[in-house]
């Protein structure tokens, strides 16, 4: 293949990945935001969706699409309430101290990834995407299901974009966020908030996971990835700005799908992670994000 | 807390290294060997300590100074056939160098950075021992030729095969950490640490150089993890990359919190704990991590001080 058609291939793989590690790490910028907490668990609640999902298609013996169609309205809701209850039961007694709500979500991490391996085992489970069809460029045909994945979080991320701009409940998490002491002080419920935006943050990983599990397969190790990318979306985003955080996904999805079709991945990996680590230590505020108050 | 020249403390510890002595000669040969591992690992969890417990720096990225004390020795036994002794010297130096490099920028940041930062470097030292497969083979890692497992030193013959041999090197490193730790945080210099994590700014205000204390504290503690992994790779002649995987960070601080953050003693007898915990847990299940994770979340909501620093609390005071 020529370059050109090379490099459009690089740059359509990369616009899957960036699209889909734009709503997992919107779920970690929006507890971070909000909550002013670090989520380690957050890669899990990823793979706890991707996992429901080849689980729930398994049950249902019809076209893959109705499975797929069942995955991705009960898996997210599923791991929602995981989420919530965990937040409830651990998190909100820690009093969302920084510190040992990551200690606190080590220990989720590890209970979720293991009891998965327990309930599923060790093997990496593939699951058939709701519909087939190719779009033939001149060069060669690529999977359509992977272009609806793109446009479904593009509406998903306008969605949200409306949700937190435009209605109550927006203002609501917004002035949350902004001050969580005064609006409890003008009647805000900042306990109920939490509670919802932790459990929101992790449907947003089990979606974006049930959108790409059709694409890669689904296994118990397979949050480790998403949740470094996410840190370092939400790190070079401006830690816990949304339009950063999205710019960032895209900026770090597609030149990580293109550096990895040229390059080594593991460089590729390598390199993104050191300038990362290097954003945090010289310029803290992140690329795109504002200096705190 | 009381005065520093309790001889109680001092005796204690004392102890604790003669009954350790002592194990060796009542242990049957699997628990000999377990024991040796533990207390390698436990000189990494006392490291840790010596950053998280008494500066209060939460890192998550100490795999990678164990993991460089690790294969700095592997490597330059494998590779350049050094000695033993040149090899673990080599380790200790290249510990400390990176511990200082790495502590020189990661401690620009604070809080929640300080952590995201110190597991961004160490998953870049662990992405590159499999990028540079070359040297270091990667996750299926090397096994040291028999020739760098023995040495002499003034006249006597040390050969490393000998689990005798392996426990007494062990414990008399273990011994040197502890007395260390034990001096340190009895000093001047342990003191304004446990002032940085009680109230940093009211430390800096005092007059003290913040940043130069904690770069001290984060340099001692990366130097003891190197030397704990040199240990594990010239004593157990294996270097892999799963040493430098997020895991063996997250290990470290599993075994201080165990134990009890901020006690010189709590490191070792929770890496003890642990270890046996997880061992009799993976008799029964391949997810015995699911043991650490429900640890975890006990410790951090009942026993935020762990085992040893509740028994200071209530009846102990004079535990340093």
């Amino acid at each position: 293949m020529d370059f050109g058609p090379f490099l459009l291939l690089a740059s359509l793989e990369g616009l899957v990945q960036a699209a889909v590690l734009s709503l997992t790490a919107l779920g970690l910028c929006l507890v971070f935001g909000v909550m002013r907490i670090v989520n380690v668990a957050h890669g899990e609640f990823y793979m706890l969706g991707a996992v429901l999902a080849w689980w729930l298609t398994s049950l249902v013996d019809m076209h893959p699409a109705v499975g797929f169609g069942l995955a991705i309205l009960v898996g997210p809701l599923c791991v929602g309430t995981l989420a919530f209850a965990s937040e409830r039961l651990i998190l909100k007694p820690l009093n969302y101290n920084p510190e040992a709500t990551i200690v606190a979500t080590i220990g989720i991490l590890y209970i979720i990834q293991q009891s998965v391996l327990i309930g599923f085992g060790p093997d990496a489970r593939p699951v058939d995407a709701p519909f087939y069809f190719r779009i033939d460029f001149p060069w060669f045909g690529y999977s359509g299901y992977k272009l609806i994945v793109v446009l479904v979080a593009i509406v998903i991320l306008l969605g949200t974009w409306y949700v937190l701009s435009r209605t109550r409940i927006g203002l609501i998490m917004r002035a949350t966020q902004f001050d969580g002491e005064m609006a409890q002080v003008f009647g805000i419920p900042v306990n109920r908030v939490y509670a919802a935006v932790f459990a929101a943050g992790a449907m947003f990983a089990a979606v974006a996971a049930v959108l790409i599990v059709p694409i890669r397969q689904a296994h118990y190790l397979m949050g480790l990835d998403p949740l470094l990318l996410s840190f370092i979306v939400v790190i070079i985003g401006g830690l816990g700005s949304i339009r950063g955080t999205i710019v960032a996904a895209i900026l770090i999805g597609m030149s990580d799908g293109i550096i990895s079709m040229f390059f080594s991945p593991t460089l590729a990996k390598m390199v993104s992670t050191l300038l990362v680590a290097l954003v945090l230590v010289f310029k803290p505020e992140g690329l795109f994000g504002h200096k705190e108050r | 807390m009381k005065s520093s020249a309790n001889p109680k403390a001092f005796w204690l510890h004392v102890g604790v290294v003669v009954l350790l002595f002592l194990l060796q000669f009542v242990l049957p040969e699997y628990h000999h060997l377990t024991a040796t591992r533990i207390m390698v690992l436990a000189i990494f969890a006392m490291g840790y300590n010596v950053l998280f417990g008494y500066t209060g720096l939460l890192s998550l990225g100490h795999a990678m100074f164990f993991a460089t004390g690790l294969y700095t020795a592997g490597l330059t036994a494998y590779h350049l056939e050094w000695g033993v002794i040149s090899s673990f010297i080599a380790a200790v130096s290249v510990g400390a160098a990176v511990s200082m490099i790495i502590g020189a920028v990661a401690l620009r940041t604070s809080g929640v950075a300080f952590m995201i930062v110190t597991m961004m470097f160490a998953q870049v030292a662990y992405l590159s021992t499999l990028y540079f497969t070359t040297y270091t083979r990667g996750d299926e890692g090397l096994v040291l030729p028999e020739s760098a497992r023995s040495f002499s030193v003034i006249g006597f013959d040390v050969n490393l095969v000998d689990p005798v041999v392996r426990y007494s090197i062990t414990l008399g490193f273990l011994a040197l950490t502890l007395f260390i730790i034990y001096r340190l945080v009895q000093s001047p210099t342990g003191r304004a640490l446990v002032a940085i994590r009680e109230n940093e700014s009211r430390t800096r205000m005092l007059g003290y150089n913040t940043f130069a204390i904690k770069l001290k504290a984060l340099t001692i503690s990366g130097t003891l993890s190197a030397m704990s992994g040199a240990l594990y790779a010239l004593l157990f002649a294996y270097v892999g990359s799963s040493f430098a995987t997020i895991q063996y960070s997250i290990d470290a601080l599993l075994f201080t919190l165990l134990g009890g953050a901020g006690t010189v003693l709590g490191p070792l007898l929770g890496s003890f704990m642990m270890f046996y915990l997880i061992d009799i847990a993976s008799d029964y299940t391949t997810a015995y991590l699911l043991v650490a994770g429900i640890v975890l979340i006990i410790l951090v909501m009942y026993f935020p001080k762990g085992l040893l620093g509740t028994l200071r609390e209530k009846y102990f005071p004079w535990i340093p």
